[in-house]
């Protein structure tokens, strides 16, 4: 009893406390004249123009001055930041070419949603080779445990995010997520989680500092 | 068959093309002109700039299963949107849509043919006009009546309520003019203001001209009035159930009308198809049409709705009664 007792106490405090203003909007008319008076100050007012040359600005903004508001969604694109997680990449190393897996097998294991499918074996040089890789995106939650597990940062989220495909096995296969390999050049490093995306100074908007 | 009658349906053939290209150019420029001041860029993929999108619309309107629902009655729901059609281009006949003028010579047949752009010059013009396109509501009010939706059934009730009323204050707007120029023709009005811009009546009526506007945004269903099809409140009002061809056949009814209350802004207040300074009447007569209908896309981008019960309120309580005021000191400025 005493604690509701002592909830009671602080909502009546909290009740006090709140401090509201009631803004002045002057009386409402309820007769004749001062009803008449206020029509009549409203609409000889420019208030409806105002709202007129506001749309219009708006027009000549987005006609002349560049300041048209649509991307073209299919043939532009925004960027998206490095921290989004979308359809796997594994990455190559860059000197050698070869994929960076080693087969530990780590992601497979981590993977919540048991979504990731490997074999492994051993090759002439007794190195793991990996034989067989999917990911079944029917299940993958894009938690990005496999990522994070990952010792050699060789199974990255990218930023792939149109996900419709004809068949289930689309974008699935080891080979469809490998780094091309005369694409090598423009892979990039994986920025970390919580990094700010390329684009992040345009998305920065002054505040005021005074009011 | 003698000639006028040939020209007269010539003319009829000319405007009912042009126009009804018109009002189907109509809703493409104002999804245009509304996403310009959304900054948005509207119509894009159908032809250079979306230009080609009316065509696109027409095939899916064309194409598009007819349904006319279980419980309609099919007779009358099929005659509506031919009324709100029809009635829209009848009510073109006595609007001077050029100014008169002169076949070249050089055509064979015809050459030297002095043409008047007006299909009927009909000494009661403007009466007539005011007339069909107040016989027009019998479109939307059958139409939401015959469908046998509730949805329908409001628009059409409110239908008659905004139609009527504002038929009052049109009607006793363009009185005063009619005053002033003492005749009932579209010819004349223009006639009457060939001393440019100073001799428009918009100076000497700039109260009736502000009602005029209001009340035509009531009467072709634009938007701070457009309770007929208020899709927030009841769908769509009278067109609920309307799909395809019919639906098409209400909407360019509703152009159509926008183009006459343009028009007839336009010969009434300000100074029709004459000629000012350099500009010729033509160019000048359909710059004006075109600023009209822009000012009523423009006011769609910016102003909100009304209620219903706001909009009754501002008829009968506000408009009317100025209207009757101003006919009164135009009378008695005419009498002395």
């Amino acid at each position: 009893m005493a604690h509701i007792e002592e909830h009671k106490e602080t909502q009546s405090i909290q009740k006090e406390k709140q401090n509201y203003v009631m803004l002045d909007f002057g009386k409402t008319p309820e007769y004749g004249l001062p009803a008449f008076i206020q029509v009549v100050r409203r609409s000889l007012s420019i208030e409806l123009l105002k709202g007129l040359g506001v749309t219009f600005r708006e027009m000549i903004n987005a006609l002349f001055r560049g300041k048209m508001h649509t991307t073209k969604y299919p043939f532009e694109k925004l960027p998206i930041a490095p921290r989004y997680r979308a359809i796997h990449e594994m990455l190559r190393l860059l000197e050698s070419g070869h994929y960076r897996c080693i087969g530990c097998g780590l992601c497979e294991k981590i993977c919540i949603s048991n979504c990731i499918a490997m074999e492994t074996k051993y090759d002439e040089n007794q190195r793991k080779e990996v034989s067989e890789y999917t990911i079944n995106f029917g299940r993958c939650i894009f938690c990005g445990y496999c990522a994070e597990v990952c010792p050699e940062l060789a199974i990255v989220h990218g930023g792939r995010y149109e996900t419709a495909s004809e068949q289930r096995a689309g974008f699935s296969l080891f080979e469809d997520m490998l780094t091309p390999i005369d694409k090598l050049k423009e892979q990039k490093e994986f920025a970390g989680f919580g990094s700010i995306s390329s684009n992040a100074d345009e998305n920065i908007k002054k505040t005021p500092l005074a009011y | 068959m003698d000639a006028l009658m040939i020209g007269t349906i010539i003319k009829i053939l000319i405007i009912l093309a042009i126009v009804s290209a018109i009002a189907g150019f109509g809703t493409y420029i104002e999804r245009k002109v509304l996403a310009f001041m959304q900054r948005r860029l509207g119509p894009m993929h159908v032809g250079p700039y979306g230009l080609l999108q009316i065509v696109a619309d027409g095939i899916k309107l064309f194409t598009k299963e007819d349904i006319i629902p279980q419980n309609a009655n099919k007779f009358i729901f099929s005659l509506a949107p031919t009324i709100t059609a029809a009635t829209a281009f009848i009510a073109m006949a006595a609007l001077p849509l050029f100014p008169t003028f002169t076949i070249p010579d050089s055509l064979p047949l015809i050459g030297g043919a002095i043409v008047p752009s007006i299909v009927a010059d009909i000494n009661i013009g403007i009466l007539f006009i005011l007339g069909v396109m107040a016989s027009g509501l019998y479109g939307p009010l059958l139409a939401g009546m015959a469908q046998a939706n509730k949805w329908g059934i409001i628009g059409s009730a409110r239908t008659a309520v905004q139609f009527l009323s504002y038929e009052v204050v049109t009607g006793l707007s363009v009185l005063a003019p009619i005053m002033l120029v003492g005749s009932l023709s579209l010819i004349d009005f223009n006639d009457a203001q060939t001393g440019g811009i100073g001799s428009w009546l918009i100076w000497q009526q700039p109260v009736a001209f502000i009602l005029f506007l209001i009340a035509g945004f009531a009467e072709t269903n634009r938007t701070p009035f457009d309770l007929l099809e208020h899709e927030a409140e009841i769908i769509s009002g009278y067109v609920t159930e309307y799909s395809g061809l019919r639906w098409g056949m209400f909407f360019i009814g509703e152009y159509t009308n926008m183009v006459t209350i343009s028009i007839i802004a336009a010969v009434v207040f300000c100074g029709g198809y004459n000629d000012l300074w350099f500009i010729s009447g033509w160019l000048l007569f359909i710059l004006k049409v075109v600023f009209f209908f822009f000012l009523m896309l423009w006011v769609r981008a910016a102003w909100p709705h009304v209620r219903p019960d706001q909009m009754m309120w501002l008829c009968w309580k506000v408009l009317m009664p100025l209207a009757v005021v101003n006919i009164l000191i135009t009378g008695i400025v005419v009498m002395l």
